[in-house]
């Protein structure tokens, strides 16, 4: 599986090259190769044992590639033990040394390194995360927010070519975790340093990375910015792990235009040929695949007022539940049964209810088409890791 | 009653309450109760007990009356002072090669013996199965002048070398202080290295990996990460080395020979042989003075008040 992130400013930061990690006959990592540009917030996405803080530690040198070459910064790195590599990790309960206060944790690395006079950067490292006036405290005194950005703090004042950041919110709670999104995401663009962060949380990847990889079973199974991912997925797993999808499987009627035309039950769809990423043949199946929110609600007594040219599904809704900014339905249709539509609370119809017959129609530009041969469930049952989960193979 | 009386005064006619709230704060006293009497029982009474017979005077055919005589202990001082002295040294010793000894057995079931872990750990309490009288004449079998070992070790020079340094003399081990200290330091091993194993077993993995990560090398992670994490489980050790080393008699009786009479072997025989109840009395006052203060002073110095 090959997967290049577009390049963004000068120079590559990371490169693997085949790389892959297996223990007894767990494969953990297939062979991999990923290029992360420098200067880039880069996010591996996965569910927990997907073998993304596998592939971290390895840029780490932690863990020894079973293949491949890790290259840093142009540099082969692969021999290289971690006090040799230019990388800082931010680990996943922080690792800070209980025995040393704010500032010593802080001032490791530069020590290390032989800086006698580290005063002056450890103190402006401590303003960078907010944190001066707790210097002389000692982890165990702070909250859980303060001892993620000491541990931030910690990794950046080295300067490292990478920043490596393994599920670094994950033992947070909610609201704080979305504060420090934007407090790491500030500190990315203050430094410009590479971040390359590992998270199962697909808002958070989404909310701060430029470019996210997700992987799923030690394979990248798309790599792309957000946006890319979200609209126009690849798999059935990029699909259903990022946000929701209605994946409906259809017959392929036409392939000779622009558009692709399909059959799902008696409804014809139109598919823009553009966005489909599987080859479609006549004759064969398709999965076609629609956002919740793209899809728009309009009662069966008024389907003349639907313009021409959009996709259309007739059915029956099933359910709704009012969430405040937007109702949600799951609608049955002899498309496909179980169909998500987000509707905004702008204009309700009083007469979509349970029940009501309905017309769900949207601008086919927003549809995408998938192989029909992957599993139409994947990345639908994935749990949320518990944050003190340890990954499989870590 | 002074608990009731800084009791807030409850409503009269709430005395039921008044009383349960009585019976709750009185709770910890009672689950105190086994703890101190225990104490009063078996440490105080017999202090006291020794404490009044370190200030008598008098025979065994007279008896004994306590006439505050303090000179005692100055002259038990006087008359004493090389076997204390050397105690601490011979104890001092075994627990330094105790530590030097257990240190790297502590840390290798800690961090690289993986699933053989339970294993080595009851093979380091294993002799422990065995009397401590038992194992220590043993070690008297080992050392003998015609054994393996000593003939190994004039083989190999190290008798010579081990005599010019005085730990031994006449090519020979046992009735050396050699031979006491290393009975010393066989006997007490295990005290070492069960402290030890238990706090570098504690430290997170993690910090190692995060020490590596910020660029110290193997030699520098272990100087600044898991030694000083390891630093109770280090004074832990040498306390429970230290001490009872200090006043064991037992290798020094069996091993060694009247020129290693430790303090123990003093007051053992002012008990039992020469029946001077006040002289042994006194010094095992002294002794425990004695290791008190070192251990108050090594526990500062070490600096882990917070953290034992």
């Amino acid at each position: 599986m090959t997967a290049t992130a577009t390049p963004g400013t000068s120079g590559t930061d990371v490169r693997l090259a085949g790389i892959s990690k297996t223990y007894g006959d767990f494969t953990a990592v297939h062979p991999l190769d990923l290029s992360v540009p420098a200067g880039s917030f880069f996010a591996l996405l996965g569910a927990s044992g997907c073998g993304k803080t596998t592939t971290l530690r390895m840029i780490a040198g932690l863990e020894e590639p079973t293949t491949g070459t890790v290259e840093l910064a142009g540099r082969d790195v692969t021999a290289l033990p971690p006090y040799k590599r230019s990388v800082n990790t931010v680990f996943q309960n922080y690792a800070l040394f209980p025995h040393l206060d704010i500032y010593e944790n802080v001032a490791f690395g530069l020590r290390r390194r032989g800086i006698k006079s580290v005063k002056k950067q450890v103190g402006e490292m401590l303003d960078l995360v907010q944190l001066g006036d707790l210097a002389r405290r000692r982890p165990h005194q702070l909250s859980g927010g303060q001892q993620q950005r000491v541990a931030v703090a910690r990794a950046l004042i080295n300067h490292p070519d990478v920043l490596l950041l393994d599920e670094p919110l994950g033992a947070l709670d909610l609201k704080l975790r979305r504060e420090m999104q934007l407090e790491l995401k500030r500190i990315q663009t203050e430094v410009g340093i590479t971040f390359i962060h590992v998270t199962h949380d697909q808002e958070e990847a989404m909310t701060m990375a430029d470019t996210v990889a997700v992987m799923n079973a030690g394979r990248v199974e798309q790599l792309g910015t957000p946006t890319d991912l979200y609209e126009t997925p690849r798999s059935t797993f990029v699909a259903n792990f990022l946000g929701t999808s209605n994946l409906i499987t259809a017959d392929v009627l036409d392939t000779t235009g622009d558009d692709i035309l399909l059959r799902a039950g008696d409804t014809k769809l139109t598919l823009p040929a553009t966005r489909c990423t599987a080859t479609a043949r006549t004759g064969e199946k398709l999965l076609v695949g629609i956002r919740p929110e793209k899809i728009s609600l309009t009662h069966a007594d008024d389907a003349g007022t639907v313009a021409d040219g959009r996709n259309r599904v007739t059915g029956r809704i099933a359910q709704s539940s009012f969430i405040g900014v937007s109702t949600q339905y799951l609608v049955d249709s002899p498309a496909g049964s179980g169909l998500s539509v987000y509707e905004q609370n702008v204009e309700r119809d009083s007469r979509l209810v349970p029940g009501a017959e309905v017309v769900l129609h949207w601008n086919p530009a927003h549809t995408f088409g998938l192989d029909a041969a992957q599993n139409i469930e994947a990345g639908t049952d994935v749990l949320e890791a518990v944050p003190d989960a340890r990954e499989a193979g870590t | 009653m002074t608990l009731a009386t800084d009791h807030p005064p409850a409503p009269p006619v709430d005395g039921a309450l008044h009383r349960s709230v009585r019976r709750k704060k009185l709770v910890p006293y009672w689950l105190l109760l086994p703890g101190i009497l225990w104490l009063l029982v078996f440490f105080a009474a017999p202090l006291v007990y020794q404490a009044s017979t370190s200030l008598q005077t008098g025979s065994l055919e007279e008896g004994f009356k306590v006439t505050w005589h303090f000179a005692t202990y100055a002259d038990a001082l006087t008359e004493y002072y090389p076997q204390f002295l050397r105690s601490v040294a011979y104890a001092a010793t075994a627990t330094a090669l105790c530590l030097v000894l257990g240190y790297p057995l502590a840390y290798l079931i800690a961090f690289r013996a993986g699933r053989w872990r339970h294993l080595l750990m009851v093979l380091v309490i294993a002799p422990f199965f065995t009397s401590f009288l038992i194992r220590t004449l043993a070690w008297k079998t080992i050392l003998s002048d015609g054994g393996p070992v000593v003939r190994a070790l004039g083989s190999l020079h190290v008798l010579a070398v081990t005599d010019a340094l005085g730990v031994t003399e006449g090519h020979r081990v046992l009735a050396t202080p050699l031979a006491v200290v290393c009975g010393l330091t066989y006997n007490f091993l295990p005290f070492m290295i069960l402290p030890l194993y238990t706090s570098l077993e504690r430290i997170d993995s993690r910090l190692h990996e995060a020490a590596g990560d910020l660029y110290a090398r193997p030699a520098t992670v272990f100087r600044k990460v898991t030694f000083p994490l390891s630093m109770p489980g280090v004074v832990a050790g040498t306390l429970l080395t230290f001490i009872p080393a200090t006043g064991d008699y037992i290798n020094a009786e069996l091993l060694g020979s009247t020129d290693q009479k430790m303090i123990g072997n003093v007051i053992q025989s002012q008990f039992l042989r020469v029946l001077d109840y006040p002289t042994a009395a006194a010094l095992s006052f002294i002794l425990m003075a004695a290791i008190l203060a070192m251990v108050t002073v090594y526990i500062r110095k070490s600096g882990t008040e917070d953290i034992v």
